[in-house]
């Protein structure tokens, strides 16, 4: 304790602090990205394990049998779907009738804020099917889900027809203790949000949806499947959901047992496991997996339909089937088989999934990387803002301070509000409107904010820019925390471009140059380079143009995301990330 | 407020003994043995083929033919005061006691199959007014002792294992919540009634090997209105009424053997060979209930009997894709065929249910009996095939009894009961959510209400600011509400309401709750799980589904059908809604470790510093002077000079 009350030694402390400040805080900065590049090296890693005992040594066995039967099914849906130019919702009801099941049906309706043009819709109306089998001699409290997508084109036929095949098995098993909801949403993830808002009556996105008539109870887990071949060579776990949720650890653990068991090849992030950690390229592929896990995680949008069911608390994951064109293949009966098992454990569970992690990162199906692993690679880079306070001042940043969120809340605004404006004015489509008024207002906050201390003062103090760096990264260095907290993969990669900033900027610096760096270190550009990088990651290189418009497509999906889904990552960063880069740049062009 | 009150209760009570009148006309003549030869006469005469005719056009040759028992009526029954079935037994020299036991097997419009066991023991004797009752013949001693000990009045208790599903089975014989359930009506010379209610549960928890111990102030109630007594007697005072449920109790064989024992013939005779656990625990729906209560003698109803009425109602799941035929039996169900009626019983019967198949097409009953019966079940005109155990002719010639039914199942589409209701927990999170309570009212003219009871335990707190009664779409304010609000850890929420439900609607109940943060050991062993909330009761007397054919098909004489007839135009119905499941909100219990860890170092750090500081006493330390001025000051000091 004598460190912290015996002046003499705290001086001495201090004193090292200022003196090797730039040093510390730059070895701290390799530090947390050694630290983070580290966490992919397999020895450093934990190898995932059962937590739930209520699953772990318990016996199934698993004897679906009727997959080419499913396929037939599929092939049948696949052709009612065409005829109907959509969710064959009559052939399902009683598709779902004929197999023993209580088939209800909900309608949805959605009015985009602006034409998606990725997907291609604007009004939304749809109708979801499901079909609930009631275990016998429960009292409908606990249920679980499986649902399937009623995808436009040919995608997802086989996906339907695994899931009315092991409806009509699972239908003639007694061993069930929970009910289990059978789901075919339509237009995927609005679907999905319209079942869910409507199983638990709540409405959080403005949807409208005729209300649910029958229920299961608390939905105690969920999968969704996608599946579009006959025969698949791997299987691909989807764990992102909302908002960089994810689902208890549990759940990847079962999946990964069960592809074991049953000697399926299975995939996270489309990344075969490799077995050779010590070699280079071996490690360059865990890198690359657990890459791609941060960047989708950041996205905080949900990556499968899986993804809304987090924020109901419901441990929830996508399985996909992949073909490529190895040999290895896989055909329905086994993926029916793989279900059923995960089924019955899921069936086993006697409280909801919690004893395993809710935060974790996967280098590989096999291994995690814990929150107490990865956390102290973010307090790296986090404790360089603390180093860099400086001596305290008065309070003058207000005027600053205010400006910048007054920036934040036109960019979090404006584009949808003036994208009618913008269409009218200019030959652009509504969705390049609201993207292209966002860049807009970005850029136009650039020019901005350098001159509101003057309006104030009339005189840009050497205290003012002290006080407003103080206040600015202390604020920085809270939302950094508080973010990675929640979504640890956001927060780390703000935290990698925005602490050298936030580190470095002052008044004194060479102009030209570090308004470049900053502009390039600014979260516009972040994102952009994420979206290299992704592309690169999943061996999907883009040229220039196509990436610059994959970006715009980006920008548009976020901020549908945020209308549709209630996803945060726009509004944080709209509302809180950039007017704080704001602040910097404000220090920057302080005199 | 409490004069309202009054007049509400003494509306009810008027409803109550309505009903009554209503059932008791609805009873027919009666039957005694020598009917029986006559019809089992017949049934070797007449041909097969008038056989489904019969139900049809009921000329007055076949009119014999019908057996002219009454079917008791099973739901009507529970309100029933006055005591039609003494009637019976006075026209024949009285035993002091009497055992009956049927089985009703009704085919349900899901292509599942419905049985339901009867059993009743009525006994002429006053447990009451300090009479030691010693001798025992078929009432069970061990009920008998439980009655007069703690003064018991009534008694109901259920265990049901599974959820009747009312949209595809319709209307249950007798309505049961899933888990335990419990209900009684003390006598009003019990001056300490929570007292002898807690020593009863305890009592009756051993008795059936239950759980019903854990029945304690936290989950008992005294409804005002939902629960009247079914038997006589005209103490309505709530004060003596306890009523709680189990929502979490799981029933298996080890509450099927108490419950079997308490039969005269145990299980080695009669209806009660087929109550083999194996198969009644491989079921969709298994529930046994108990149910005692005094009834009268005679029609002058100077004195009273006690009834036992043990009932087990078991619903089979025959889902068989693809097939058109569905097949039933006695063996393939139970494992078991019969062979004789326990020689205890007056009455020993199996009643068919053929009611939806008046041409003979869909169903195929073997061996085939000409003996039919006619009743009115809830609120429907039903039409049975009665066997009767205690003639020998119905075994035949292999001395067994094996019922076999082959029927078309018309699976799919749902039924739209008349009244259904469910419930769920609305929200997301764990700090607040919202309790719908759906009610539909199916009937396409007629509005009717409904009395809703809630028991919701203490730890979700209900706002019940927000409580709203919506239907259509408009504020529909109920007539009378009865709340008590819960106190922590003493006593739940009670919350009963009369409702009026507007014809062909769906009427929502919706109130916020906020979830308790419990006291660490509080918390069950598995916390995650949730925690259940007791099935809401629905209580509602009902317009027949006879009434409602306006436009009867049935021929029937003109003038007998211009006014609908009174005794059949309304049904008492109990429905019960699902128990909820909630999540609270619980602490990490895996993780102590660590919370010990963290909480430990923060309070070193934080705690031994800021001691560290206030102990300490701080001076400004002076720098160490130089040489020369330390001799400087020693010769200063030797001088007698104050020092540099």
């Amino acid at each position: 304790m004598g460190l912290l009350s015996d002046p003499n030694r705290r001086r001495a402390l201090i004193s090292l602090l200022t003196r090797l400040n730039a040093p510390i805080c730059v070895v701290c900065y390799m530090a947390g990205v050694a630290w983070f590049m580290g966490l992919a090296f397999e020895p450093f890693t934990l190898r995932t394990y059962m937590s739930e005992n209520a699953m772990g040594s318990t016996m199934v066995e698993e004897r679906f049998p009727a997959g080419e039967r499913a396929l037939g099914t599929g092939r049948e849906f696949s052709a009612h779907k065409k005829k109907a130019g959509g969710m064959p919702v009559d052939w399902l009801v009683k598709t779902m009738q004929s197999r023993g099941l209580e088939v209800f049906t909900q309608r949805f309706s959605r009015r985009l804020p602006f034409p998606d043009e990725d997907k291609e819709r604007y009004m939304v109306k749809g109708t979801n099917v499901y079909g609930i089998l009631r275990a016998p001699r429960a009292p409908r409290t606990e249920a679980l889900v499986l649902s399937a997508p009623c995808s436009p084109g040919d995608d997802n036929n086989q996906a339907v027809g695994v899931l009315l095949g092991l409806a009509q098995y699972f239908r003639n098993q007694v061993f069930w203790a929970k009910d289990i909801i059978f789901l075919v949403n339509e237009h995927d993830l609005i679907g999905m949000q319209a079942w869910l808002e409507g199983y638990h009556h709540t409405n959080t996105t403005g949807m409208d949806w005729s209300p649910l008539q029958g229920r299961g109870g608390s939905i105690q887990a969920a999968l969704s499947l996608e599946l579009s071949s006959d025969v698949v060579t791997s299987l691909d776990l989807v764990l992102e959901g909302l908002n960089g949720q994810l689902p208890n650890l549990d759940l990847a653990n079962l999946f990964y047992a069960f592809c074991q068991k049953i000697g399926v090849l299975c995939t996270t992030q489309g990344k075969l496991q490799r077995n050779d950690w010590d070699s280079v390229s071996g490690y360059s592929h865990a890198v690359q997996t657990m890459m791609l896990m941060v960047m989708k995680q950041a996205s905080g949008r949900p990556w499968g339909d899986h993804g809304l069911f987090l924020r109901y608390h419901i441990e929830a994951a996508t399985i996909k089937g992949i073909n490529s064109f190895r040999q290895y293949k896989t055909d329905a009966t086994t993926i029916g088989r793989l279900l059923e098992g995960m089924y019955r454990k899921l069936n086993n569970l006697l409280e909801r999934l919690h004893q395993s992690y809710f935060f974790y990162l996967m280098p590989s199906l096999s291994h995690f990387v814990s929150i107490g692993y990865y956390m102290p690679a973010f307090g790296l880079l986090a404790l360089i803002l603390l180093l860099r306070m400086s001596s305290p001042g008065v309070l003058s940043v207000l005027t600053p301070l205010v400006i910048s969120h007054l920036t934040g809340v036109a960019l979090y605004t404006l584009p949808i509000h003036f994208q009618e404006i913008a269409v009218e004015h200019f030959p652009v489509s509504e969705t390049e409107a609201v993207v292209l008024t966002a860049i807009a207002v970005y850029t136009a906050g650039l020019a901005l904010p350098h001159n509101t201390h003057r309006l104030l003062t009339g005189r840009g103090t050497e205290n003012g820019w002290k006080v407003l760096k103080l206040v600015a990264v202390l604020y920085l260095a809270v939302l950094l925390g508080c973010t990675a907290l929640i979504n640890f993969s956001l927060g780390f990669i703000l935290a990698l471009t925005l602490v050298p900033v936030a580190a470095f900027v002052t008044p004194d610096v060479p102009k030209a140059l570090s308004a470049f760096i900053m502009v390039i270190l600014s979260p516009a550009c972040t994102l952009l380079f994420s979206v290299f990088l992704f592309q690169e990651l999943q061996e999907m290189p883009v040229s220039f143009l196509d990436g610059w418009m994959l970006y715009l497509s980006v920008i548009s999906q976020g901020i549908l995301d945020h209308a549709l889904y209630g996803s945060l990552v726009y509004p944080l960063v709209a509302l809180l990330v950039y007017p704080c880069w704001l602040l910097f740049w404000n220090i920057l062009f302080w005199k | 407020m409490a004069a309202h009150r009054c007049s509400l209760s003494a509306l009810l009570l008027i409803i109550c003994s309505l009903l009554v009148f209503i059932v008791a006309d609805s009873e027919k003549a009666t039957l005694t043995g020598d009917h029986h030869a006559t019809a089992v006469d017949n049934l070797q005469t007449v041909t097969e083929t008038e056989e489904g005719a019969a139900a049809e056009e009921p000329a007055v040759e076949e009119e014999r033919r019908w057996e002219e028992t009454v079917v008791e009526e099973a739901t009507a029954d529970k309100e029933d005061t006055s005591a039609p079935e003494t009637v019976v037994q006075s026209s024949v020299p009285q035993p002091k006691d009497d055992f009956q036991e049927e089985l009703v097997i009704r085919p349900l419009h899901s292509g599942d199959i419905y049985a339901s066991f009867q059993f009743r023991t009525l006994w002429e004797t006053d447990f009451m007014r300090g009479n030691k009752v010693s001798h025992y013949r078929l009432f069970p001693k061990s009920l008998g002792q439980v009655i007069s000990k703690f003064s018991v009045r009534e008694l109901h208790i259920s265990f049901t294992q599974g959820y009747w599903r009312t949209m595809q089975w319709g209307q249950p014989f007798l309505p049961s919540p899933p888990g335990a359930e419990l209900w009684v009506w003390f006598q009003d010379s019990v001056t300490d009634v929570d007292g002898t209610w807690k020593e009863l549960t305890n009592v009756l928890s051993g008795i059936f090997c239950a759980s019903l111990n854990f029945i304690d102030s936290t989950n008992t109630v005294q409804p005002s209105a939902s629960f009247k007594p079914l038997g006589i007697g005209n103490v309505t005072d709530h004060r003596f009424l306890r009523y709680a449920t189990l929502p979490r109790e799981i029933v298996c064989t080890e509450n099927l053997t108490p419950w079997k024992k308490l039969l005269p013939c145990g299980s080695k005779a009669g209806l009660a060979v087929l109550l083999k656990s194996e198969k009644l625990f491989h079921s969709s729906f298994h529930s046994q209930a108990v149910h005692i209560r005094p009834v009268c003698q005679d029609w002058q109803c100077k004195t009273t009997s006690w009834e036992l009425r043990q009932t087990l109602n078991v619903v089979f799941d025959l889902h068989t894709p693809g097939q058109g035929k569905l097949e039933w039996s006695l063996f393939k169900m139970f494992s078991r065929t019969l062979t004789e009626a326990c020689p205890l019983a007056s009455s020993s019967k199996i009643y068919i249910d053929i009611t939806d198949d008046p041409q003979g097409e869909q169903f195929e009953v073997s061996p085939a009996t000409h003996l039919l019966s006619q009743a009115m079940v809830l609120g429907d005109r039903r039409t049975f095939s009665v066997y009767d155990l205690t003639q020998q002719i119905t075994f035949g010639t292999v001395r067994s009894l094996n019922l076999l039914i082959r029927w078309k199942s018309s699976e799919g589409d749902m039924l739209r009961p008349l009244l259904h209701a469910e419930r769920y927990v609305a929200g997301y999170g764990l700090q607040t959510g919202e309790i719908h309570t759906l009610m539909y009212n199916n009937h396409p003219y007629r509005s009717f209400p409904v009395l809703l009871l809630d028991s919701v335990p203490w730890y979700l707190r209900l706002y019940i600011h927000t409580l709203t009664v919506t239907s259509k779409g408009k504020d529909n304010k109920p007539s009378y509400i009865h709340y008590q609000p819960s106190k922590d850890r003493v006593r739940p929420h009670l919350l009963e309401m009369l409702v009026q439900l507007p014809p062909n609607s769906v009427t929502e109940v919706t109130v916020q709750f906020e979830r308790a943060l419990l006291k660490w050991t509080e918390y069950t062993p598995d916390p995650n799980h949730g925690f259940y909330v007791g099935s809401s009761v629905i209580s509602s007397l009902v317009p027949s589904i006879v009434a409602m054919d306006t436009n009867s098909t049935r021929e029937q004489p003109l003038f007998s059908s211009f006014f609908p007839c009174k005794e059949e135009s309304s049904y008492f119905m109990r429905v019960y809604t699902e128990p909820l499941l909630v999540n609270l909100p619980t602490p990490d219990f895996s993780m102590p470790y660590n919370v010990i860890c963290l909480t430990c170092t923060v309070v070193a750090v934080g705690y031994g510093s800021l001691y560290n500081l206030l102990t300490r006493s701080f001076q400004i330390e002076e720098p160490s002077p130089g040489l020369a001025k330390r001799i400087a000051n020693i010769i200063r000091k030797m001088r007698g000079v104050p020092p540099l």
